[in-house]
């Protein structure tokens, strides 16, 4: 899916922190006319972190992050990724999707080498590849099963997996855990901030949860409702050597709560 | 990573066991039916209507004999063209009607014309411009078959999954690869299910060719022995038609699931 030529950004030329590996520049969108689904989002996104977007129902988050994957097209504004203008998915980004979208006809084998079989990698290497992330995300024994012999928290482990694979330096996830229990999501939480802290990628993640934000993220941002607006960033600053029990009885986790809590309950008004 | 906290459900029983369970009921369902035709032949019912094993006993003389080599060679050389020509055109067509509004604009309207209406119908008409030859037979599979073909097509890729193909666009597949490998393997189950439909109505449509314009193959052999009254030989050419349908459209199924939907096998 192409996207149709860029307007030029008004020259108040971008200042590219280093930090940041993606950077969003006066996004806006409307799906029509009177749909405005973003208003103006200025945002970056530091390399190696984690950052959230929260908000209520409705208020732009998948938009947001589609638009960064390419996969949707902004209505004003620029993405840039690595300092480069986006202008459709690319090698360095790759989603997780809400739903899975794994290929039912195909083995998790065959769906976790799907990103690699279509840049035409060689069967061997890519299956090679796909088995090492296949084991990384706690799949090992199921390559040759079919996603219909899974249940859901497997199906997200093996879109995890998918996206680990074509070895990009962001990974989008949109509400990867919402289709799955308590349990797996929570043990799920742990396994994702584990690989990441082998793998060194950048997470642009979204839920609903404001435990999970708090839980997993380095940043979070916080959406106002339709039409989406950065209302504030929270950085919550929780080391994660202590203990998952450590952390959520710990004051920065539970301020950080309070805090976004506060904010989201004035959108109740 | 820890291991996933839920397990695959094994199956309670092992699959060469399920199986051969089904097919003690297929088996069953059959015995049940060719019961019944047995019992309503003997009362009987009609004159006109023989018992199974009459029936099964002119099958295996008219097979000796060469009269439904005979006959089925008459009868297979349309409907195979006919079907080939169906299934090509209609899926080809099909999906490019799936893929793009201006093909479906044109095609929507002319099949589900041709679907709703009684083609059966014009069959006598096809006379008057192929004919009695084999070009006839075929006409008449042709419009018989191909809208069903076309229709399920492209409602198969028109519905195929949104969100597999924007799957296969994030990780940057091209547009053919899209198609190939998302669009056509998810269209692939409704595709086959029109084509077996399809397959059934060649069938309807090459048997109706033969009753009412060519008197020749299968349809002749259902009614030169009517009109001689001989109903077992005549039951007999309807009993292979009918098995050899379904052999068909079973095939199909067995070729759908080896070739796009392996998933599938076993679930019967
Ligand atoms: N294709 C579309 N056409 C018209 N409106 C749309 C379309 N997609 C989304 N919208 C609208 O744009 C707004 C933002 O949608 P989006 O899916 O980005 O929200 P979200 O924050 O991800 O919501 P949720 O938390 O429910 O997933 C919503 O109000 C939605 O109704
Ligand atoms: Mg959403």
């Amino acid at each position: 899916m192409a996207i149709a030529e860029q307007n030029t950004i008004p020259l108040a030329a971008p200042t590219f922190s280093d930090n940041n590996i993606v950077e969003v520049k006066g996004v806006s969108k409307f799906y029509e006319p009177d749909i405005q689904a973003l208003l103006d989002i200025n945002l970056g996104f530091p390399k190696g972190q984690m950052t959230t977007l929260l908000g209520p129902s409705g208020c732009g988050k998948t938009t947001l992050l589609k638009i960064i994957a390419g996969l949707l097209e902004p209505t004003e504004g620029d993405v840039f990724v690595n300092g480069q203008l986006v202008t459709g998915p690319g090698p360095e980004r790759a989603f997780v999707f809400q739903d899975f979208a794994l290929m039912p006809w195909a083995t998790v084998l065959r769906n976790v080498s799907f990103g690699l079989e279509l840049r035409g990698m060689a069967k061997d290497e890519r299956y090679e590849i796909a088995r090492r992330y296949i084991t990384n995300v706690g799949l090992e024994g199921f390559g040759e099963k079919y996603p219909h012999e899974l249940s859901g928290g497997m199906r997200q482990r093996v879109g995890l997996a998918r996206a680990m694979a074509v070895d990009a330096d962001v990974l989008m996830m949109d509400e990867p855990f919402s289709a799955v229990d308590e349990q797996t999501r929570r043990q799920f939480q742990e396994d994702l901030l584990n690989l990441l802290s082998i793998e060194k990628k950048t997470v642009l993640f979204v839920t609903h949860s404001i435990e999970e934000a708090v839980y997993v993220s380095d940043q979070i941002v916080l959406l106002s409702p339709r039409p989406g607006r950065i209302n504030k960033t929270v950085r919550p600053d929780i080391d994660h050597a202590a203990s998952s029990d450590e952390i959520r009885r710990g004051k920065n986790y539970l301020d950080s709560v309070e805090e976004i809590w506060h904010e989201l309950k004035g959108y109740l008004e | 990573m820890s291991s996933p906290s839920a397990s695959v459900a094994t199956p309670i029983a092992s699959p060469s066991f399920r199986i051969s369970q089904i097919t003690i009921w297929r088996v069953l369902s059959l015995i049940l039916l060719f019961g019944a035709w047995e019992i309503a032949g003997r009362v009987p019912i009609s004159i006109a209507f023989p018992t199974f094993f009459e029936t099964m006993s002119s099958l295996g003389t008219m097979i000796i004999d060469g009269r439904m080599a005979k006959a089925y060679a008459k009868t297979l050389e349309p409907l195979v063209i006919g079907i080939g020509l169906s299934t090509a055109f209609g899926i080809i067509f099909g999906v490019l009607m799936g893929l793009s509004r201006k093909f479906q604009w044109i095609g929507e309207p002319i099949f589900i014309v041709m679907q709703a209406a009684p083609m059966a119908a014009l069959i006598p008409l096809v006379t008057f411009l192929y004919g009695i030859g084999v070009a006839a037979k075929v006409v008449a599979v042709v419009i018989l078959a191909a809208p069903i073909i076309v229709l399920n097509c492209f409602r198969a890729v028109r519905n195929a999954s949104p969100s597999l193909i924007q799957m296969c666009q994030s990780f940057q597949g091209s547009q053919i690869q899209v198609i190939r490998k998302v669009i056509i393997p998810d269209a692939a189950p409704m595709m086959f299910s029109g084509l077996r439909l399809g397959v059934a109505a060649g069938f309807i449509g090459v048997i109706l060719a033969e009753l009412l314009i060519t008197p020749n193959g299968v349809g002749d052999l259902i009614t030169y022995h009517r009109s001689v009254a001989e109903y077992a030989d005549m039951y007999a050419a309807i009993f292979s038609i009918v098995f050899f349908a379904a052999v068909t459209v079973g095939l199909l199924e067995k070729a759908e699931v080896t070739i796009f939907r392996p998933e599938k096998k076993g679930a019967a």
